[in-house]
């Protein structure tokens, strides 16, 4: 496994480079210039001018190119045009409330998905199995901000459970933490239900069609047994599988709940850095982006060891 | 019959569950720090804010920071006019060349040190060295002088009539004064700390870049006697703290004002005054008056607006009843308006040539075929993602459509409209022929400031016009002695500028904060500003 793992490991190296690469050059030839933002309406040519070469963007593209890569190679991952602050920074800042949402998001679409999913396909073509599936279809049916203010509007407008809005540090405690995070979460977690609890379904009701499902069940062994220790262990790869790629996906931002519900998280910090071309904080923000891609996949496929031992890499 | 899924373990475990995450939510509640009774009063911005420094960008959002922390040696009322404000008294040498100034008693810094002489000199040097009213005073400032600790003089080459109005202008880039060791920053480089000697302080360790800016009240903070006007008078706090909130969608930023959970909205969007009227915890104050003001805006470089002829006939082609309408809607937040210098500001005038403000498609082509004009195509930016002036191309290509224009819209983000307007190609080659925008009306209050009578060709404003005429017309008015005189010529630069078209004015429009209604006090300026206000 030591091998493989290394192996993994050094196959990522021309990965991010060609995503630093590939993500330095499109921010570079998307239209926009951030010291035009930065100026404001009444700045001149001369102006803008003066902001360019301050902020080292009349220096040849492959200088650019280089200096960022040697400040990556030392992990500093530049200084924001705008913020005035390392990039290193503003990432670990918005790191909380997005690691937040996206745990709270995963964890609750997991807890509800699983067991509803185990259950349509234990009950399949039962009414409880329709209801399941009739609402996987409107959870991926209805758009996330829809959603989003039908909860504000009812939860929070109407019965004044919850804050409409913002995010409160964990070290402000852990109730105000709490009570912030329920509608973004939820909000989020019906998407991610809709998408876990059909995975699990088609993944379960196909494990239960098995040879030894049957032969565990003449054995004698009781019906949640069979679900727990034969059905959903061998069901257990494709429903990882999908949890890692929402892991990767809501780590990577979910800007629809974080503008909804004024969540500053990385989603949040990747379009303001994309409205402002703010080409250091974009490059830093992506670039973090690929690296946990690339290890969310490459814990996917080792949990594939824990869960079935006939794999091997 | 059905296996039973649950163990009666399982739902001991439940229990157990629900139990410790009822503990686990009651220590987090324990763990909650205890606060003082304080009065916080919490904003949400018209925009995010980003850049901290107000003399390196002339973002409003900033500018409205810059106010929040610095304070200005001159300020201007609710009628125009310049009061002093760090100042306490001024004189004026007979030859109209030597300005001296005696700063107040009592003004101290956030960091505890005294408001110097140096300090307000190299904060003026590093504002004239970005803005462009303060290079047209830096120009004719032969040296600066401090005799001591609360005096300074600008000693000037030549007579300068608009000293005071440059000290205290009130928008974008204001000369707010900073320590001298801030100060002396080149002005292309960003600030690295923002301390002021304003009315509050700026608290940098609470402030989260995208989620909230967090201000307290400056202890220390001596307010002139006189009543709040504008940005002058007396800059009283009756708040503990101040917190802005960076709430990015429009309807979240309503829910969050409706729940209590914000206090003040700065701009709602135009199509929310509707509901927001109704509301019986809300109230709308106009907390700028003056308003805004659309316009659009040619480029003098390139066909078809290279041709002064063809920019009459758009001038004419455009009425501001269509744009104010389509882009505002809302009754009673507009304003027909023909001035370029915004109505009920002190240079509004009537001379504005044969330019109305109605649409004259007619006279407009007759215009167009006496001008010889071959169908170019007008490029005409429009910014997709800006919610203020987004729907206003879609008017003037449909009124410029009827007057013979051949009209290319081309949608894009903001950011690619401000990078493209900085280029001089053709606007076949990616440049442009006419884009349109918004200003304050405190940023167009002259023809110095107003960035669309910048005639100074290539170093001027996006357009390049290049016109000596109306460069002499802009020196006459800031060596002018009297009020008259400056009206005058003000009313000349407009005149001129409508001769030559360059731009045209197509409505102005107010937009109102939102206030819930246990605040008061919000004082109406021309920029947002956050003193005597109070909380109940």
């Amino acid at each position: 496994m030591l091998t493989f793992l290394g192996k993994r490991l050094l196959a990522t190296l021309p990965v991010l480079l060609v995503v630093a690469l590939a993500i330095f050059m499109i921010v570079r030839l998307t239209p926009g210039d951030p010291a035009a933002v930065i100026g404001g309406n009444s700045a001149t040519n001369d102006d803008l001018d003066r902001i360019r070469a301050q902020l080292g963007l009349t220096r040849p593209l492959w200088e650019q190119f280089a200096i960022w890569c040697n400040g990556v190679l030392h992990g500093d991952l530049g200084f924001s045009f705008f913020l005035n602050k390392p990039v290193t920074e503003l990432i670990g800042q918005r790191m909380e409330p997005t690691l937040s949402l996206a745990g709270g998001t995963l964890l609750l679409a997991v807890a509800i998905a699983l067991p509803l999913g185990t259950l349509a396909a234990w009950r399949m073509g039962g009414w409880l199995d329709k209801a399941v599936m009739a609402f996987s279809v409107a959870g991926f049916s209805v758009p996330v901000f829809v959603v989003g203010y039908v909860l504000i509007y009812l939860l929070a407008m109407k019965l004044q459970w919850f804050p409409v809005q913002g995010y409160r540090r964990i070290a402000d405690g852990v109730g105000p933490w709490l009570n912030q995070l329920v509608l973004p979460c939820l909000t989020l977690a019906i998407t991610y239900v809709a998408l876990l609890s059909r995975v699990t379904r088609a993944a379960v009701s196909e494990a239960l069609t098995e040879d030894y499902i049957r032969t565990a069940r003449a054995k004698g062994i009781t019906e949640l047994e069979v679900l727990k220790h034969h059905a959903l262990r061998n069901a257990a790869v494709p429903v990882v599988t999908v949890i890692g790629v929402s892991a990767a996906l809501l780590l990577g931002g979910v800007v629809v709940t974080e503008t909804v519900f004024a969540i500053p998280g990385l989603g949040q910090l990747t379009v303001d850095a994309v409205l402002n071309r703010d080409f250091p904080v974009l490059q830093g923000v992506v670039l973090f982006f690929a690296v946990v891609y690339v290890a969310v996949n490459l814990l996917v496929d080792l949990s594939y060891l824990f869960i079935d031992p006939r794999i091997r890499y | 019959m059905q296996p039973q899924l649950f163990s009666p373990s399982r739902a001991v475990l439940s229990r157990r569950l629900a139990r410790w995450g009822a503990a686990v939510l009651l220590a987090g509640a324990a763990v909650v720090p205890a606060v003082a009774q304080t009065t916080t009063l919490k904003i949400i911005p018209s925009s995010n804010i980003t850049v901290l420094d107000p003399i390196w960008t002339t973002a409003y959002v900033t500018r409205n920071f810059g106010y929040m922390v610095y304070d200005t040696l001159f300020a201007t009322d609710l009628e125009g006019h310049i009061k002093p404000q760090m100042v306490d008294k001024w004189k004026v040498s007979p030859d109209n060349k030597t300005w001296t100034f005696t700063l107040r008693e009592g003004l101290e810094f956030h960091d505890g040190k005294p408001v110097t002489s140096e300090d307000v000199v190299a904060s003026i040097k590093r504002w004239a060295s970005r803005d462009t009213f303060g290079a047209q005073l830096a120009k004719v400032t032969e040296r600066y002088e401090t005799p001591d600790a609360k005096t300074f003089s600008i000693v000037l080459k030549e007579p300068f009539g608009l000293v005071l109005e440059a000290l205290g202008k009130p928008s974008s880039n204001v000369p707010f004064i900073m320590p001298k060791r801030i100060a002396d920053t080149s002005g292309d480089t960003q600030i690295k700390e923002s301390i002021g000697s304003g009315p509050y302080v700026f608290k940098a360790d609470e402030f989260r870049p995208g989620e909230r800016v967090v201000f307290t009240k400056n202890m220390r903070y001596k307010p002139r006697a006189e009543a709040p006007s504008g940005t002058a008078g007396g800059k009283n706090v009756y708040v503990d703290r101040v917190e802005w909130l960076i709430i990015r969608d429009a309807q979240t930023q309503m829910n969050a004002l409706l729940n209590g959970e914000a206090d003040i909205l700065e701009q709602p969007a135009f199509e929310q005054y509707a509901t927001l009227r109704t509301n019986p915890d809300i109230k709308l104050i106009d907390a700028q008056p003056a308003g805004n003001q659309f316009i659009l805006r040619f480029n003098f470089l390139q066909p078809p607006f290279n041709n002064e002829k063809v920019r009459r006939a758009a001038l004419l082609a455009l009425g501001q009843e269509a744009f104010l309408r389509t882009q505002v809607g809302t009754p009673g937040l507009t304003r027909y308006c023909k001035s370029m210098f915004p109505c009920g500001t002190l240079f509004e005038s009537e001379q504005t040539g044969d330019y109305t403000g109605v649409a004259n498609p007619q006279k407009a082509k007759a215009l167009l075929e006496e001008a010889g004009y071959k169908g170019e195509p007008v490029v005409l930016m429009r910014p997709t993602d800006n919610p203020t002036i987004g729907k206003l191309p879609l008017v003037a290509k449909q009124q410029l459509e009827q007057a013979g224009f051949k009209v290319d819209m081309q949608s894009m983000d903001w950011s690619t409209l401000v990078a493209r307007r900085a280029k001089k190609d053709a606007p076949s080659a990616g440049g442009w022929s006419a884009f349109m925008t918004s200003w304050t009306a405190s940023d167009i209050l002259n023809p110095i400031t107003m960035a669309m009578m910048n005639a100074s060709g290539d170093k001027g404003w996006f357009g390049w016009q290049n016109d000596p005429r109306l460069e002499e017309i802009k020196v006459q008015f800031a060596q002018a002695k009297t009020d008259a005189d400056k009206k005058k010529l003000a009313q000349a630069a407009q005149l001129r500028a409508f001769e030559t078209a360059t731009h045209v004015p197509v409505g102005q429009y107010n937009q109102p904060a939102a206030v819930r209604k246990n605040v008061s006090g919000l004082v109406p300026a021309g920029a947002q500003v956050y003193w005597n206000i109070k909380k109940q």
